[in-house]
């Protein structure tokens, strides 16, 4: 937690309580504990808020792929209110257990489910520079971010076995070998921008692109073009969004995994579902996209910067935010696109797709990218143009570390 | 209030209620969760000594791989849904009595390495990350960078890092990569 915060938010409570004659030390406990539910209590808000949005969004987008109007009464205007409805119809819906399910298992498997997606935003920046946005700044974010979303698949296991169900078990073992095996790919295709930054600290790698689109590691050369690509098509499996959603192919199995789930133990699934789409994008964006660094840096050409004041950072700081959620968002977009556009593939399909084309492919630009960094160490935009200065000076933010001080790891 | 004291005696707690969970539990899956719930609990003291490399990497390998490996094996192998495995009291014995010599071993050295002795260092600075990976990988290529003041020549020479074990290791683990390829491999008719 950062330590800044909480020590503002003890000196708040001390002039606050300097009225009633108390005071609070700069590092007392409450400053930390309001800190920490303040950035969880974001986070929650920002997932659940954004599943409800996505949900419209998606049914309005469905709705005008196949040339219906989707969603248009609830709220006025649009539908916009529609989610919410949903949301209330499932509240009120009767929460069933199937007899011979482990109930146990049964119940805590949604919440295992949504934890581990919302565990992956605690270290996802949403801005970065001198005051990063971001819950937890850590040396290895990337990392930590995929070892968390991988625990998701453990929540599907445990609903398809608990649920004492065929359909659930079908389902949660294609998806489990489906995002277990996506894994891999998903993983080299990370490395890549790892790799140019020379960092997994992902507010370094954010800024490591800043200024014009030109300096964003899409363009960096032709080979992380299209590891773009294979990271969004790994993304989108590792998520279990269709064309890759096996495990709940209504045709064959029911509805796979959560079968025999109803009302908010079901919608939990979805929440889960949306957060991980909404991390895999924000991910995305910050590792290929340029993160908070807009197409125009609107924020340096206005001079919104730390340097010039802690109001000016935090407005820039702002504005990167906003540009990240829009690129996040826009990446969401284009994975409901295309859900309902392709038809869905069969097993063997998906694992061709990982195993034939995914992985061969992100080993061969991983292997591209490396020599084309060796040779070109400085340049950007396809080795277009020179690195700007300051890209090419930042270094990764760390502490002294405490090996220099003569202790032991 | 020392608050890493108080985190550090919750995950380890934990660790521990849900390490004795997976010995009494009977149910082969239930076992397998509280497994993951043991290790995650692990993996927090990890981050709670900052070694955030160390902390993800036991999410990544032991929670996320290990676990669906586990739980693959135990559902694709069991006959019947749901079994409940029942150890014999001669079992439970025999491995109390291991259990206990392992555990007697490992809490008396880990009380009298000399090294290992609690030590009044400060608290690094939470602000800003430390760099916990890059110590990691320098001493697997052959740099062992905390090291670099050691005052004995001696001692120095024998601390130039792990690149031979990593080599052997990567070795080994592709002779098994070839090894279950091969087991795993279609079977082509001669015809």
């Amino acid at each position: 937690m950062d330590r800044d915060v909480a020590n503002s938010l003890n000196f708040l409570l001390d002039k606050l309580t300097g009225l009633l004659g108390r005071s609070v030390p700069e590092d007392h406990v409450a400053g930390h504990l309001i800190a920490a539910f303040l950035y969880v209590g974001l986070l929650l808000h920002l997932v659940a808020v954004s599943a409800l949005v996505f949900i419209w969004m998606e049914r309005k987008i469905a709705g005008r792929i196949q040339d219906r109007l989707g969603p248009t009464r609830v709220g006025g205007k649009f539908g916009w209110l529609q989610t919410l409805a949903d949301g209330l119809k499932l509240l009120t819906k009767e929460d069933l257990t199937p007899t011979g399910a482990d109930l146990f298992l049964f119940r805590i498997a949604p919440y295992v489910g949504f934890c581990a997606s919302l565990g992956a935003f605690i270290a996802i920046p949403f801005a970065g520079q001198d005051f990063p946005f971001v819950a937890q700044h850590l040396n290895v974010g990337v990392f930590f971010v995929l070892a968390v979303m991988g625990i998701e698949v453990f929540s599907v296991i445990l609903a398809g076995y608990a649920s004492a169900s065929k359909w659930s078990l079908f389902g949660a073992m294609r998806e489990a070998a489906q995002v277990v095996s996506y894994e891999v790919p998903l993983g080299l295709c990370v490395v890549v921008p790892v790799m140019l930054a020379g960092s997994m600290d992902l507010v370094h790698l954010g800024d490591k692109q800043q200024g014009w689109f030109t300096n964003w590691y899409l363009l960096h050369d032709p080979f992380t073009f299209v590891i773009f690509w294979v990271y969004f098509t790994c993304a989108t499996a590792s998520v279990n969004r269709a064309p890759f959603d096996l495990a709940e192919a209504e045709s064959e199995l029911v509805a796979g995994f959560h079968t025999e789930y109803s009302g908010l133990r079901w919608s939990f699934f979805f929440m889960a579902e949306y957060g991980s789409m909404l991390a895999v994008s924000l991910l995305g964006a910050i590792l290929f996209l340029g993160g908070w660094h807009g197409p125009v840096p609107v924020a340096s050409l206005l001079g919104l910067a730390w340097e010039n004041g802690p109001v000016w950072g935090y407005l820039g700081n702002l504005l990167g935010m906003v540009n990240l959620l829009a690129k996040a968002v826009l990446l969401v977009t284009v994975m409901i696109w295309v859900r309902w556009t392709l038809p869905r593939l069969r097993i063997d399909q998906v694992l061709t797709t990982c195993l034939k084309y995914c992985t061969p492919i992100a080993a061969a630009m991983f292997l591209g990218a490396a020599t084309w960094h060796m040779a070109m160490p400085d340049r950007v935009f396809a080795g277009l143009l020179q690195a700007p200065e300051a890209n090419r000076l930042l270094a990764e933010p760390s502490a002294t570390p405490r090996l220099q001080k003569g202790g032991n790891l | 209030m020392h608050w890493p004291s108080f985190f550090f005696l919750l995950f380890g707690g934990f660790a521990c209620l849900f390490a004795v969970a997976v010995v009494l539990a009977s149910n082969i899956v239930r076992m397998a969760f509280y497994l993951v719930l043991s290790l995650a609990a692990t993996s927090g003291l990890f981050f709670l000594a900052g070694a955030d490399f160390v902390g993800a990497m036991q999410l990544m390998i032991y929670v996320g791989g290990t676990m669906v490996l586990l739980v693959f094996g135990v559902m694709l192998t069991s006959q019947s849904p749901f079994v409940s495995m029942r150890t014999s009291s001669g079992q439970m014995l025999t491995a109390l009595v291991l259990g206990g010599t392992l555990l007697f071993v490992l809490s008396f050295t880990a009380f009298h390495v000399p090294a290992w002795q609690p030590t009044h260092r400060p608290a690094v600075d939470p602000n800003t990350p430390l760099l916990t990976a890059t110590p990691i990988g320098m001493a697997l290529e052959g740099y062992r960078v905390d090291q670099l003041d050691q005052p004995d020549p001696r001692i120095r020479q024998g601390m130039s890092g792990y690149l031979f074990p990593f080599i052997i290791i990567s070795v080994h683990l592709l002779v098994v990569l070839v090894g279950a390829a091969y087991l795993a491999r279609a079977k082509r008719r001669s015809t």
